[in-house]
This record gives structure tokens, C-alpha cells and sequence, in this order.
């Protein structure tokens, strides 16, 4: 009876150890990145600031794809579009909605240009890049203060 | 004697529940994993101080349907309504380019071992206008668009959007769904 009652409890404990190796392996599982965070460092690092992140994930739940790239003209390509502040002040690109009336406006510098300093351009979470690419993490990135 | 057999037995029994259990955490994560949160997506620089400002996706995304992979599923979304994307910039009508739904089925045979592809022109037109694709990605010509996987993976054809903003190339089956007399069992 007392060996049986032991065998159970061995029992429980290699079950419960199989339920934390399981959420082990979940967890060493490779990171989501679904969402298609646009890096955009085209002129952002030069200039001292931290590079763009563009969640693709937040403007898709409000907007069909075809608003952004065929009305407001973004081709298919991180970096492909030569985004400065000028032609966003001037009501291009980010700046068709970015103005104060659609979404908020340019004056809140850190919400876009949110990334790690150094990130270059790239399209966040696609199999080449995560191939090709390590993760980007901050301590890799090259220690320059980013300027508000 | 018996005992120690009997433990043996239990103890197997154990190591048994302990490689199941791992598996089903492991290959089926039917409960969808927390959605990364921005201070460690690798992307977002944790010191930014207008990082609290933004939006984690855990707070949007968390229940809409997702695939076998924990992806987000956009186009059943929408379908089911969970999000009410905009056609225009200001709302559902404006200027702009049309979006003209397309109920179009095309088959891709050229698959070798894999089932044929399905491509369905509706799922991609109620997000895109036909000159985003046509012709300057896709030739509206059956047979005109010389497709491969290595392709997609450099980027082209469906690579343009597949395996970076829409969903990835690892779901085999969201695409090769048309099984034939030469493809094999599903070992993906």
C-alpha cells in the first residue's frame, strides 16, 4: 500500500516535471514576429536619433492594405521610400494622416522613432532576416546616446 | 520483487506522461503564447521614455483567431469582423483607388511533390487594389509568373508581402491546400 502510494507521488512529480519541460521548450521557442515592425534607418542614425519602427500590425487593424500603398504611394520595400520629415511635414507619406487631424502629429519625436540605435533597415521577423540576421538586442547595438 | 516491478512500471508510466506532456506544450500551442511586449521584441529601444505611450499587441491582438503557429490569421479577421479595417484614409469612402472584390480561384500546378496552390483572389482583394499586385509583381496571365519558393524567399512574387508583413512561409499548407494523386501524406 505505502509502495503504492509511493509509485503515485513519483507519478505526480514526472508529470508535473513534463508540464515544466513543456513550458521550457515553449519558451525556447523562437520569438513571434508577426507583426512586421518596419525598421526604417534610412537617415535616422545619421541625424542622432533613434531609428523609426513602423508597426505594421497597428495600422492594419485600422487600414486595408491599399490605403497606405496604393493612395498614398509606399512601395513594397523597407527603406524603399526616402521618408524625411520634410515631405511628412509637407502631408507625404506618414504625414497624410500623421498631421494633428487623422492621427497624432509630428511634434511626439519618440513615438516613431522608438528603435534600439543602430538597427539597420529591415523588415522585422521574416525568415530571412531571422536566417540571415541574430536578433537585434540593445547591448549589440553601437552605444551612441540617442537626442531627443 | 513485485514492488520494485511495480514501480518500474510507474516509473515508466511517468516518463511516458512527461514526453507527452512536453510534446503537446511543445508542437501545439493550441492556448496562443503571450504576444511579445515592445520592451523585448528586439526592436524597440527599452530607454525610450515614450515607450509606455505605445500600444502593446498583447492589449489588440490577444483574441483574434490565429493559425496553427500562434499568427495572427488577417484575413479571417476581417471575415469574422473582429477588426473594421478603413478603405480610405478618412473612412469607408473617399479618394482613392477602388477595391474591387475579385472572387477568382487560381491553381498553381507546378508544386512537384507538394499539393497544388490555391490562390484566392477574394482573401487579397478585400485589402489590395488590383494595380498594387498587377502588373507590376504579377502578370494577369496564366502561366506568365514563373513562381518558386526560392523566389519568395529573395522577396518576389508572393514574397513581396508573404513571409513579412502577411503570413509566413512555414504554414505550408495556407497555400498548398489542393492535395493531387502525386502528393504525399501531409509530413509538414
Amino acid at each position: 500500500m505505502t509502495s503504492y502510494k509511493a509509485d503515485r507521488s513519483i507519478k505526480w512529480r514526472f508529470s508535473i516535471l513534463g508540464v515544466l519541460a513543456g513550458l521550457a521548450l515553449l519558451a525556447m521557442a523562437p520569438a513571434k514576429a508577426e507583426y512586421a515592425d518596419v525598421i526604417i534607418n534610412n537617415y535616422a542614425d545619421a541625424a542622432g536619433m533613434r531609428p523609426v519602427v513602423f508597426p505594421h500590425w497597428f495600422h492594419r487593424i485600422r487600414f486595408r492594405c491599399k490605403v497606405c500603398h496604393a493612395d498614398l504611394g509606399f512601395q513594397f520595400k523597407a527603406g524603399g521610400n526616402k521618408i524625411t520629415m520634410a515631405k511628412i511635414i509637407d502631408g507625404k507619406f506618414c504625414g497624410a494622416c500623421h498631421n494633428g487631424e487623422v492621427a497624432w502629429s509630428v511634434e511626439n519625436c519618440n513615438m516613431c522613432h522608438s528603435g534600439i540605435p543602430g538597427t539597420p533597415t529591415h523588415i522585422h521577423g521574416s525568415t530571412v532576416q531571422r536566417l540571415v540576421s541574430p536578433p537585434y538586442k540593445a547591448l549589440n547595438a553601437p552605444q551612441q546616446p540617442a537626442q531627443q | 520483487m513485485k514492488n520494485s516491478h511495480k514501480r518500474t512500471r510507474g516509473i515508466l508510466i511517468a516518463l511516458l506522461c512527461t514526453v507527452i506532456a512536453g510534446l503537446a506544450f511543445a508542437q501545439k500551442p493550441e492556448v496562443a503564447p503571450p504576444l511579445t511586449p515592445l520592451t523585448a521584441d528586439g526592436v524597440h529601444d527599452p530607454e525610450n521614455p515614450a515607450l509606455p505611450s505605445l500600444q502593446n499587441p498583447e492589449e489588440s491582438m490577444a483574441t483574434f483567431p490565429k493559425d496553427r503557429r500562434g499568427e495572427v490569421q488577417w484575413v479571417e479577421s476581417l471575415n469574422q469582423g473582429v477588426i473594421t479595417p478603413r478603405k480610405f484614409l478618412t473612412g469607408d469612402s473617399g479618394e482613392g483607388e477602388e477595391l474591387k472584390e475579385l472572387d477568382l480561384d487560381i491553381i498553381m500546378k507546378n508544386t512537384a511533390q507538394m499539393p497544388h496552390v490555391r490562390f484566392p483572389h477574394l482573401a487579397h482583394t478585400r485589402w489590395l487594389a488590383c494595380k498594387n499586385c498587377h502588373s507590376e509583381i504579377f502578370i494577369p496571365k496564366a502561366g506568365a509568373n514563373p513562381v518558386s519558393m526560392e523566389k519568395i524567399l529573395k522577396g518576389e512574387y508572393c514574397g513581396r508581402c508573404h513571409d513579412k508583413v502577411s503570413f509566413a512561409l512555414w504554414a505550408c499548407e495556407r497555400c498548398h491546400s489542393v492535395p493531387h494523386p502525386g502528393s504525399p501524406p501531409k509530413w509538414w
